[in-house]
């Protein structure tokens, strides 16, 4: 019944994704860019989206205001962290509940994988949840023998397709329905529940053969893990917000829950919800309201999982708010409105930017929860053309733009204190040397005339070996003007 | 005061390490909030949910129980508004036609509804003592009431009282038939969430429900049904 699970036979899902390390971004989007199927699908979802969250926005008067609202209030919690961490703590325990802290990913994998083991269990069911994948959670318990079995449709194809996610909110967004089905016939059987041998593309029979193959799972599984969209200071209460109800299945079924949540995920009071109910499942599906929505305080006798932990995680996030111009990004309420709505995200796609996060608030959040180390993470923050349809889009009004220049100074400043000189530092340290003085100015702009001279006919200069290659590989250098500002101005005078 | 009661005991889960962490993530935060005046209770000076312009757009005015109707039904629910009295006779009908046999009903409403249903020779399976998961698998489905209604989005919400059964009755079986009271339909988000707080205090869990399960996660295209009921009816008694 269960193939699996043998004596001397690993319980891990065949379809553990294993990420390959990631390219810096220009060089990644170029991969992505090869691929017309996924440019084909990213068109047609980020513009069918699109339309749908516009509508809602249209028929909800009080928008604005609600965006404010959320603004302040993701401010006020955030300003006060200390204090309504304390005091979720105290709730949760007061209502049955068990909190762990984590400072690192590390710290929340050890401890939800020793949560794990305590029960006896070897095998997880889980909801989609940004923050088990930010730690890669996943893979931290298949080292401990433990198999997650992820159980939202599109991270069911993402998983059983060893592959990792595309987008935040619709992660099998680059596959399209040929391939799910390829997928599903080909890995189901090997991993529970096979697919019926005779499965078409349509989309319909697609998810009923993911019903059949996930029910037994969620039937059998002891322990559960989630994330949180929100957890409610005032009262402990955790919030999950979905739309097939594999969440709920995760959330009641097991006898254990275990759910890591970011520290930023608080909101002061359940009043607060008032605001975030209306605002994320249309900014995020474009839907007045979302099938399903968990709301769950602690342990609730006779009814759902009756051991219930929380992993508190801060994996970085303390650090974004020690820097005040950075705390915004923690406003964020994973809604993915940005992405879609992000000129570069719609070409490229997700896995360009070699992180669970992509988009504008991917290239915000990455290189403070990552770092600044590597030239991968640096890329990051200039895959953008400061267009700011994001900033328009964002429910709690995140400056994304704003934070996107703070962390290409910060990728700046990184890359002038590194011993090894860059082409960019170079090339800066260079215009530095020409605008300093008056005749420096002179000098160059006689060696540009020249250069404008040579060129001839041309208007535009195109690729140019290395070092300019740098520069004339994705633009064109323009023609430098055959007379400068001063030798024109020279012959006005005379 | 609040630190008092939060003390990690000896016989917490992870034990010391847990403490040392909690430590280190309140110290990280308290460091880095050095640039914000401190004080006792945080300050609720901003512009907060109590400011926000309440009722507006459709559920301002008028038949706040039809933009129920028809927001809930927009979703892919059957929707039909009765007067009290024949509610539940419909609701059997409802179940009859669609070939329903056996049910769950939570003990809270099995005076309510018990006898139309029974008259309609459906077979009623008490949850107690709970079913188990595989059994509440075979159930053709269940019948349950509701906290609130919205109508701003057509969702209802169940607290998960008496005559509504605990969360799994209404999530594995496949069919899922809500009676909903004229008085429960409120305008929008803001007043069901003041609704419900005192579920919330009481400790109870909350289902927020919109419609029959659904995904857009192939191709975007919106499939009706994935691991929650793939069907929703919803009877309102006015």
């Amino acid at each position: 019944m269960n193939p699996r699970i043998g004596p001397d036979q690993p319980a891990v899902p065949t379809g553990s994704a294993k990420p390959a390390p990631a390219l810096p971004f220009p060089a990644a989007a170029r991969r992505e860019l090869a691929n017309p199927q996924l440019r084909a699908n990213l068109r047609k979802a980020t513009s069918t989206i699109q339309a749908k969250r516009a509508l809602r926005q249209a028929e909800t008067p009080d928008w604005q205001e609600l965006r404010s609202a959320a603004a302040a209030i993701k401010d006020r919690t955030l300003r006060h962290l200390d204090h309504y961490l304390l005091q979720a703590e105290a709730a949760l325990i007061e209502a049955g509940a068990q909190v762990h802290w984590a400072a690192t990913a590390d710290e929340a994998n050890a401890i939800v994988t020793t949560l794990v083991k305590r029960t006896g269990a070897d095998e997880v069911v889980k909801v989609k949840s940004m923050a088990t994948q930010e730690i890669d959670l996943n893979e931290a318990l298949a080292k401990a023998g433990i198999a997650a079995w992820e159980t939202d449709l599109a991270e069911l194809i993402v998983q059983l397709g060893h592959d990792t996610p595309s987008h935040i909110l619709v992660p099998a967004i680059h596959r399209n329905r040929a391939e799910v089905r390829e997928i599903f016939l080909a890995e189901m059987r090997l991993n529970g529940a096979p697919a019926p041998p005779d499965l078409t593309n349509d989309p319909q029979e697609l998810a009923a053969a993911a019903r059949v193959h996930l029910r037994e799972k969620f039937l059998r599984a002891k322990v559960g893990i989630s994330g949180g969209n929100f957890l409610v200071a005032e009262t402990g209460t955790l919030v999950i917000v979905e739309s097939e109800g594999n969440g709920r299945m995760c959330l009641t079924l097991p006898q254990t829950l275990i759910s890591v949540v970011g520290i930023e995920k608080l909101v002061p009071t359940f009043q607060d919800l008032e605001v975030f109910m209306r605002l994320l499942p249309r900014s995020s599906t474009g839907e007045r309201m979302n099938p399903y929505t968990s709301m769950w305080t602690g342990v609730t006798p006779g009814d759902g999982p009756q051991e219930v932990h929380v992993v508190l995680i801060d994996a970085g996030r303390g650090k974004a708010l020690a820097e005040p111009t950075a705390r915004p990004m923690l406003r964020c309420i994973r809604c993915s409105a940005c992405m879609n709505a992000c000129p570069v995200y719609q070409k490229v796609g997700g896995h360009a930017y070699g992180s669970v996060y992509p988009g504008p608030i991917g290239i915000v959040l990455t290189p403070q929860l990552r770092g600044f180390g590597a030239a991968q993470t640096r890329s990051l923050p200039f895959a953008c053309t400061l267009c700011a349809a994001c900033a328009d889009v964002c429910p709690v009004k995140i400056p994304l733009p704003d934070l996107i220049v703070h962390q290409r100074n910060k990728a700046a400043r990184h890359k002038q204190r590194e011993p090894r000189p860059h082409l960019e530092t170079l090339a800066i340290a260079g215009a530095g040397w020409a605008f300093r003085r008056g005749w420096h100015l002179g000098l160059v702009g006689r060696l540009t005339s020249l250069a404008g001279r040579l060129a001839g006919s041309r208007t535009a200069i195109g690729p140019l070996p290395w070092p300019a290659s740098a520069w004339t590989r994705a633009r064109d250098l323009p023609v430098p003007a055959r007379r400068t500002f001063r030798q024109w101005w020279k012959k006005q005078q005379s | 005061m609040v630190e008092e009661a939060t003390v990690m005991s000896p016989d917490q889960p992870t034990g010391q390490a847990d403490a040392a962490s909690r430590q280190r993530v309140l110290a990280t935060i308290t460091g880095a909030l050095s640039d914000v005046s401190p004080g006792p209770e945080p300050e609720r000076t901003e512009t907060t949910a109590e400011k926000i312009s309440r009722p507006a757009g459709p559920a301002a005015s008028g038949d706040v129980i039809g933009l129920f109707a028809e927001r809930c039904a927009d979703y892919g629910a059957t929707v039909v508004r009765l007067s009290s009295g024949r509610a539940t006779a419909e609701a059997a009908r409802m179940l009859v036609d669609r070939g329903v046999r056996r049910i769950a009903l939570p003990a809270g409403l099995l005076a309510e509804a018990g006898p139309a249903l029974t008259n309609s020779g459906i077979e009623i399976v008490k949850d107690d003592p709970p079913l188990a998961s595989a059994e509440l698998d075979q159930l053709d489905g269940v019948v349950t009431a509701c906290r609130v209604a919205i109508a701003e989005t057509g969702t209802l919400v169940l607290d998960h009282s008496v005559n509504q059964g605990r969360r799994a009755l209404t999530l594995v079986p496949d069919l899922h038939l809500c009676l909903v009271r004229g008085n429960q339909v409120v305008p929008d988000v803001p007043q069901a969430i003041s609704r419900l707080y005192p579920s919330i205090l009481a400790g109870l869990p909350l289902t927020w429900v919109s419609g029959p399960s659904a995904t857009v996660d192939i191709e975007l295209t919106r499939v009706e049904g994935v691991h929650g009921p793939r069907t929703l009816l919803v009877v309102i008694a006015e």
